[in-house]
């Protein structure tokens, strides 16, 4: 069914279609919305058999869908950000018992400074924590890569993350089509768990491992998410088949095909690249894009095929990786099919910064004609850096950098971006 | 694609009024996108709201830098933020005021514009007829039908009432129309003033 609907509801409804046994979760913004809509869909009955429970923090959050998962219930819980950070040792602890729970990461950025808005640092810090990561384009793909969670994380016992573009996507109003009960009910079989805590068949998860086994124990889960860049693929022919459209996956290409130049990006952003990679092709530039929907695992020889015959390569990206730059460009690189493509990081939209088709333009053009450096910053304001910098050069006590900045920048009223 | 951005306060129903436009413009069977300009929520603080709406997928996730319409929700911010930013000559400007332009201090900013594509509704004082609260999203998005002739007020009235229920659904929906009828009324005498 056709709903005008705000992200973060569409996807409270793709996770009740999912029929969770267990919601916990503690509010962090911008994920509010979508477990508040679970909270009232469980207390109306209209969620039901659920349990919906209310923890004292993000770390027991997660601590508490382990248990559930263990338990053999499907269980499900959203968080952003600092939240995010604070259950990094359960998160660990999900996928190296190897139990599915799905869980939304609304993406915003991570403080210092504090920041509410958009940018992928929180889940590109937990890239490596053994959980499968899919990124949505927008609210529809949003809202079927929840059903499709479900589904990886349960067929693989794996734990998976569902990122979407924190206020872009979670509080955009667009068009979603929702499925019906019975059309879930069929594309998701109820929960086999593969390992459960039963008292009819008692067994013990979270062994002590040595030396002895604890290389293979970790080779085995690096094995599983390699095994899932095989299957993902059909598991999104399979929900083609089923609902009717294209979603999930490994990667996707968009006009790609005789590209010279290929824009590589995950999330919100691919549209308005696509938007701009339209015009430029209307001027006769050819120029495509790479749009990642799983980054773990890291689809390698997809990504390589698809710049097999790129020349250039420029990464957008959403995160900072103080002190080296890019990290979906490191992943890039890795695939590159040793053609001698140039790869040009471009930094964007850190804590909300609006990226615009004009300054995307001009970015590729600057690419195009050799003038881009490798790592830029896109609209970076470097005056106001650079006054900062010879502020810390003539005075010892320069004070806080944060603070310096917001004085240079002056008052900012509600301005557009 | 068409695009409008409405400027106002914290508490003013900026962003819900951006929501119920694309609700408006999905009713019609368009395509429509509606999002805020994020911030810290806070009573009084001026906030940014964007709907587009398209025959085709709307992809772009920009803010609407370049608005097809403008919506002002609140006079008063008229020193305190560019609101004008991006708005070409041939665009849409809605503002909620009982003064007319001239007295908003605006009549040598507007005499490039299309005279007949500018209008100020006093939807504050409908919204306290009708809602009794001074909230006043609903009629500036029944005035917003009646001057760009972009969406019709049935179409603004259910998405209303997809949204609210009962007595402040109904209020809501009353507000729109007499705002409609106003501005429709504003434009006749406009015509009839540029006839003589």
């Amino acid at each position: 069914m056709l709903k005008q609907i705000e992200g973060s509801r569409a996807v409270a409804e793709a996770v009740a279609l999912s029929r969770p046994e267990v919601v916990c979760a503690y509010p962090i913004s911008p994920q509010t919305h979508i477990v508040e809509a679970l909270g009232e869909a469980v207390k109306s009955g209209a969620l039901a058999p659920c349990e919906f429970i209310n923890v004292e923090s993000e770390f027991a959050a997660m601590s508490v869908a382990i248990g559930a998962s263990a338990a053999g219930a499907r269980a499900y819980t959203a968080t952003a950000s600092q939240g995010l950070l604070f259950m990094t040792e359960a998160l660990f602890n999900a996928s190296g018992l190897g139990l599915p729970i799905v869980m939304t990461v609304a993406n915003r950025a991570l403080g210092a400074p504090i920041n509410i808005w958009n940018d992928h640092s929180d889940a590109m810090s937990q890239r490596d924590c053994g959980w499968i990561q899919l990124f949505a384009e927008n609210n529809q793909e949003a809202l079927d890569l929840h059903l499709q969670a479900f589904r990886l994380a349960e067929e693989l016992s794996l734990p998976v993350m569902v990122c979407m573009d924190g206020f872009i996507l979670t509080h955009a109003y667009e068009r979603v089509d929702v499925p019906a009960q019975e059309q879930v009910d069929a594309y998701l079989p109820r929960f086999a768990p593969r390992q459960v805590l039963d008292p009819a068949e008692p067994v013990s998860i979270g062994a002590m491992v040595g030396p002895e086994a604890f290389m293979e124990v970790r080779y085995l889960a690096h094995a599983k998410q390699v095994q899932a860049l095989e299957l993902i693929p059909g598991w999104a022919d399979e929900f083609r088949r089923a609902f009717g459209r294209e979603a999930g996956g490994l990667m996707h290409t968009y006009r790609a095909e005789d590209a010279e130049t290929i824009v590589v990006a995950l999330g919100s952003v691919i549209g308005t690249i696509k938007d701009t990679v339209d015009e430029l092709r209307a001027q006769g530039v050819g120029i495509g894009v790479v749009a990642i929907t799983c980054f773990r695992p890291w689809p390698l020889a997809a990504v390589r095929a698809a710049l097999v015959n790129a020349r250039r390569v420029i990464v957008i990206e959403k995160t900072l990786a103080v002190g080296i730059g890019g990290i979906v460009s490191n992943n890039v690189r890795a695939a590159l099919p040793g053609s001698g493509a140039a790869v040009y990081t471009v930094i964007a939209g850190l804590g909300g910064r609006a990226i615009t088709k004009a300054s995307l333009a001009k970015a590729f053009a600057d690419a195009i004609a050799g003038r881009l450096e490798a790592t830029t910053f896109l609209d970076l304001d470097r005056q106001v850096v650079e006054r900062v910098l010879a502020r810390e050069r003539e005075v010892r006590r320069s004070g806080p950098i944060a603070e310096a900045v917001l004085k240079e920048i002056g008052p900012v009223a509600a301005r557009p971006g | 694609m068409f695009q409008v951005r409405i400027h106002g306060r914290g508490g003013q129903g900026v962003v819900t009024a951006a929501e119920l436009l694309s609700i408006a413009a999905f009713r019609e069977g368009r395509y429509a996108q509606a999002f805020p300009s994020f911030g810290s929520e806070r009573s009084g603080a001026p906030v940014v709201a964007y709907c587009r709406f398209d025959e085709k997928e709307i992809r772009l996730r920009e803010p609407i830098l370049a608005p097809d319409a403008l919506v002002i929700q609140d006079p008063t911010l008229l020193h305190q933020v560019d609101l004008f930013a991006g708005l070409a000559r041939e665009g849409y400007m809605l503002i909620n005021t009982s003064r007319g332009f001239e007295a908003l201090g605006l009549a040598e900013f507007v005499r490039g514009f299309r005279a007949e594509r500018l209008c100020t509704v006093p939807a504050t004082e409908l919204a306290l007829k009708h809602v009794g609260r001074p909230v006043p999203n609903a009629a500036l998005l029944g005035g917003f039908a009646a001057l760009t002739g972009r969406i019709s007020l049935e179409s603004v009235a259910a998405a209303i009432r997809d949204k609210f229920s009962g007595k402040i659904s109904e209020g809501n929906a009353a507000a729109a129309a007499e705002a409609y009828e106003f501005v429709k009324s504003e434009a006749r005498e406009l015509s009839h003033a540029q006839a003589d």
